[in-house]
């Protein structure tokens, strides 16, 4: 079944060398969006099976949290402030540490607003964090009232997920970051597998859940945050290949649902990226096409279970 | 021994648990009785840690629960609640398997393997080990989680009304299987039970609550008496031998 | 005893309405132009034709689209048994959003009848959807109807977002979207008298909806006929949130905060507070469009920005007290 998906994998890879006068800029250029499908299939894949895990609900996703939000208020600040000067101030490699950091930040903020109330209650801080969400959004729409039209295109720019202008500045370390969390993550899948059993079998099995739970909300801003930073806002992404990656691989192993999920994610980009560019030849950026996608069959899953 | 002093426990202005203390004898099964809200429930969760008391401790074996590393403390005591609603695809043996999670997580020895088939063997489980959790009936899944905590091997067992979903016939074979591990393996069980002839017939001490306080904690034969129980359940039950055992009649 | 609590409840909807009309005559006398109490008795003929064109219908579709949006939440409210669904929160918007986009793709020179069709017929289906997901929750929840309703809202914008990027009029389609009553003028703000009818069924069939908010069953012990109900709350809501939206914009939290806000002082009793919920909601309405417009004078905040600003900030707040 593995073997099957990595032959599918390769296949799409393969689709994605085709053609090319200059074949050596393209598999240079081509080679940098896999890498970034790759970062970015990784962090989606973890950090989405584990945040469903968790809530123990297969139609959440963590990127609704108010990241994507803060991310886009983020960079109208920086617009706002700076203009069109914004790129000669901060470069890309700034840009992205300032995101992180700031998605970091704002993440633990969230996690200790909700804790310090003594409730572990997941549907709570997801409910707030889109809230504050529509709140960053809200706030970012004032701010770009107030900005010039032709700084507006800098936002605009950022307001949908895409890997063309990727920067092989941060392509690296964000790999590096994901390849660590994911390392770490996939060591600790196995209690994930105990925690899919419910909170109350998880303590009785010796699992110390508050704080297993707080460690795995650590790697899911992380990881969110990084894909952000680095293609901008995907946000139904996780809930179309986590559920597809369940449809498919029928088990409850974590370190198996989790591998699985990136490949599937890997592929699913990869598809996507192929179609648009090639196929279909369409300007409409590729989160665009993968949120009506994973909309669609998101519809067709709640429709379609008879139990929530 | 489990033993538990002054726990209290409120919701609110509610009072759940008002200085409760007591300890529970080893090797024997304890029933936890007393109407709705007398916080029997909430006692176990409390024992279990599945609970954060306001007050008081809860100590095992001479030691307080909250200073133990979690999976110790899950070699020696195990919980099952009664609400169990997993959509896990998951089979009967792969789940039994997870009570050895506290001994070696996700990698099971032979002495694992060995455990988890005598765990299967003692809850008859051996037709169905190989079907999904979520294809069962509400006895076969209850049985199943039994099994896992049967191979999760403590020392002391808790169990919080494990009859709720069973018919007569399992009723009856889950109460055999816990006077089975009493009698013939010595673990203590703690177990809340709300049918009074349950209690009667299959545990040797009975505790009663009432409003969050204990008010009685005495031999089954002591509690199973009729002024006893009118105090405990306000309502007048007659008994009757059969066989040495008591019945309760409160029709 | 129970006159005098009656009487209570006629002071608190007096004292409301007389805070609703001096709001409504300060929303009058705001904004670029100027236009004093003066003006109208010196019989200004332009100023007087400016509150004629433009303020009157302003402050009037400002009290009907309170009115309008947080009626609408109780009706939501009670059919799902929910204190957080809302027009925000069931991905009620997110559609009415789809039926203008798609409307605009399809026949770009229709009528304003038309648009008001699609939109509508949007937002009927949505809701429809929406309640038949809820009733599949095993564990009404709280908090997770609404998120859901937010994921299933987030899924519609997406959709809309995709077309509208396809079709290169994301920055369009976001300006009809956010709540803007700058806009307002004689001729082009009528249709927000459809809420109207609306508002007087609900009046009528408040009980009803808490009923039928219990369950099929429930509400066919009691002799309700579900479905019917259900399709007259479904038929309230959308056409209210359609019209709004087509006049004015999106306006997101109102039907959420609102009900909530007078329920955590005034109880539950829908018979007694749903005028209460009405009057705040022009209120608060009248208090953002005013602030928005005095905030970075000369120029305007759209009143969907300061209202999804102020309702996000107290939702949260609300979400906080309730645990308490």
């Amino acid at each position: 079944m593995v073997a099957l998906l990595l032959l599918i994998g390769s296949a799409a890879l393969f689709l994605f060398y085709r053609m090319g006068n200059s074949w050596e800029f393209a598999l240079r250029f081509r080679g940098m969006k896999l890498l970034a499908i790759i970062v970015v299939a990784g962090c989606v894949a973890f950090s989405s099976v584990a945040f469903q895990t968790l809530t123990n609900n297969r139609i959440l996703t963590p990127s609704i949290m108010g990241f994507e939000s803060l991310y886009l208020l983020i960079q109208t600040f920086i617009v706002y402030f700076y203009g069109d000067q914004t790129f000669k101030v901060l470069n890309h490699v700034d840009n992205f540490l300032v995101s992180v950091t700031g998605m970091i930040v704002f993440a633990f903020l969230l996690y200790l607003m909700i804790y310090k109330k003594g409730k572990n209650n997941l549907y709570l801080l997801l409910l707030v964090g889109i809230i504050l969400g529509t709140l960053f959004s809200s706030l970012s729409s004032f701010m770009q009232l107030l900005i010039d039209p032709n700084d507006f295109f800098i936002i605009q720019g950022k307001m949908f997920a895409t890997f063309n202008k990727i920067n092989s500045d941060l392509l690296w370390p964000s790999l590096f970051i994901m390849m660590i969390i994911l390392f770490v993550g996939l060591r600790m899948a196995k209690y994930l597998d105990v925690i899919a059993l419910g909170r109350d079998q998880a303590i009785n099995l010796g699992l110390n859940y508050n704080r297993t739970v707080k460690i795995f909300m650590v790697l899911i801003a992380i990881l969110v945050s990084v894909s952000t930073a680095l293609v901008g806002p995907i946000t139904f992404l996780g809930l179309l290949v986590t559920n597809l990656t369940y449809e498919l691989f029928k088990t409850h192993k974590h370190t198996v649902i989790i591998t699985a999920c990136c490949l599937v994610s890997a592929i699913t980009l990869l598809l996507g990226q192929f179609f648009m560019e090639r196929v279909f030849n369409l300007s409409v950026p590729i989160s665009a096409i993968i949120n009506i996608i994973g909309g669609f069959y998101f519809m067709y899953l709640l429709l379609r279970v008879k139990k929530l | 021994m489990i033993e538990v002093q002054e726990i209290t426990k409120q919701y609110g202005d509610k009072v759940v648990l008002d200085k409760v203390g007591m300890q529970f004898n080893k090797g024997k099964i304890t029933s936890l009785i007393g109407g709705n809200g007398a916080g029997k429930s909430t006692l176990l969760s409390v024992i279990s840690r599945l609970l954060s008391q306001d007050g008081g401790v809860v100590l095992v074996d001479e030691k307080n629960i909250s200073e133990y590393k979690s999976k110790m403390l899950a070699r020696r005591l195990s919980i099952l609640k009664q609400s169990n609603h997993v959509r896990l695809k998951i089979t009967v043996r792969e789940l039994v398997s997870f009570g050895r999670f506290p001994y070696s997580q996700e990698k099971l020895t032979k002495d694992d393997v060995e455990m988890v088939d005598r765990a299967i063997d003692i809850l008859n489980l051996k037709d169905i080990e190989n079907a999904y959790i979520d294809e069962l009936s509400g006895g076969q899944k209850q049985r199943a989680y039994m099994a896992m905590v049967v191979a999760q091997d403590t020392e002391y067992i808790l169990l919080d009304e494990p009859l709720n979903n069973l018919d007569m016939k399992h009723s009856v074979q889950t109460m055999k299987i816990m006077r089975k591990l009493a009698d013939e393996l010595g673990k203590t069980i703690i177990i809340v039970l709300h049918d009074i002839n349950f209690a009667s017939h299959y545990s040797d001490f009975i505790v009663a609550l009432k409003n969050g306080k204990i008010i009685y904690h005495d031999t089954t034969e002591n509690i199973i008496r009729e002024d006893v129980l009118k105090d405990i359940f306000d309502i007048n039950i007659k008994i009757c031998e059969f066989d040495s055992k008591r019945i309760c009649n409160y029709f | 005893m129970v006159f005098l609590y009656r009487k209570g409840v006629y002071l608190r909807i007096t004292v409301l309405t007389l805070i609703l009309i001096i709001l409504a005559i300060l929303s009058l006398f705001v904004g670029v132009a100027d236009v004093t109490v003066a003006d109208i008795i010196n019989r200004d003929i332009d100023k007087i034709s400016l509150i004629y064109v433009s303020r009157l219908p302003r402050t009037a579709t400002l009290i009907l689209a309170g009115i309008g949006m947080s009626v609408s939440g109780v009706i939501m409210q009670q059919m799902t048994q929910n204190k957080f669904v809302s027009p925000t929160t069931a991905g009620t918007l997110e559609a009415a959003k789809m039926g203008l986009l798609i409307f605009f793709i399809y026949t770009p020179a229709a009528g304003v009848t038309l648009k008001m069709l699609s939109a509508f017929l949007f937002t009927f289906l949505a809701s429809i959807i929406f309640l038949t997901i809820v009733r599949k929750i095993k564990h009404r929840n709280v908090i997770f109807v609404p998120l859901v309703g937010l994921m299933f809202g987030g899924i519609i914008g997406s959709i809309s977002t995709f077309f509208a990027v396809h079709l290169n009029i994301v920055q369009d389609s976001n300006a009809w979207m956010m709540g803007d009553f700058s806009a307002i003028l004689q001729g082009r703000y009528e249709l927000i008298y459809l809420t109207l009818p609306a508002i007087l069924i609900t009046y009528f069939y408040a009980n009803k909806f808490t009923v039928i908010g219990m369950g099929e069953e429930f509400s066919k012990n009691l002799g309700l006929n579900y479905n019917h109900i259900m399709n007259i709350g479904l038929f309230c809501v959308s056409l209210t949130v359609s019209s709004v939206v087509i006049t004015a914009g999106a306006i997101p939290f109102l039907g959420l905060i609102v009900p909530n806000v007078v329920s955590l002082i005034f109880g539950d009793n829908l018979k007694k507070t749903l005028p209460l919920i009405s009057l705040s909601g022009a209120i608060f309405l009248l208090i953002c469009d005013i602030f928005g417009r005095v905030a970075i004078y000369p120029y305007e905040v759209p009143i969907g920005v300061t209202v999804s600003i102020f309702g996000s900030i107290i939702f949260l707040f609300l979400l906080f007290w309730r645990k308490r």
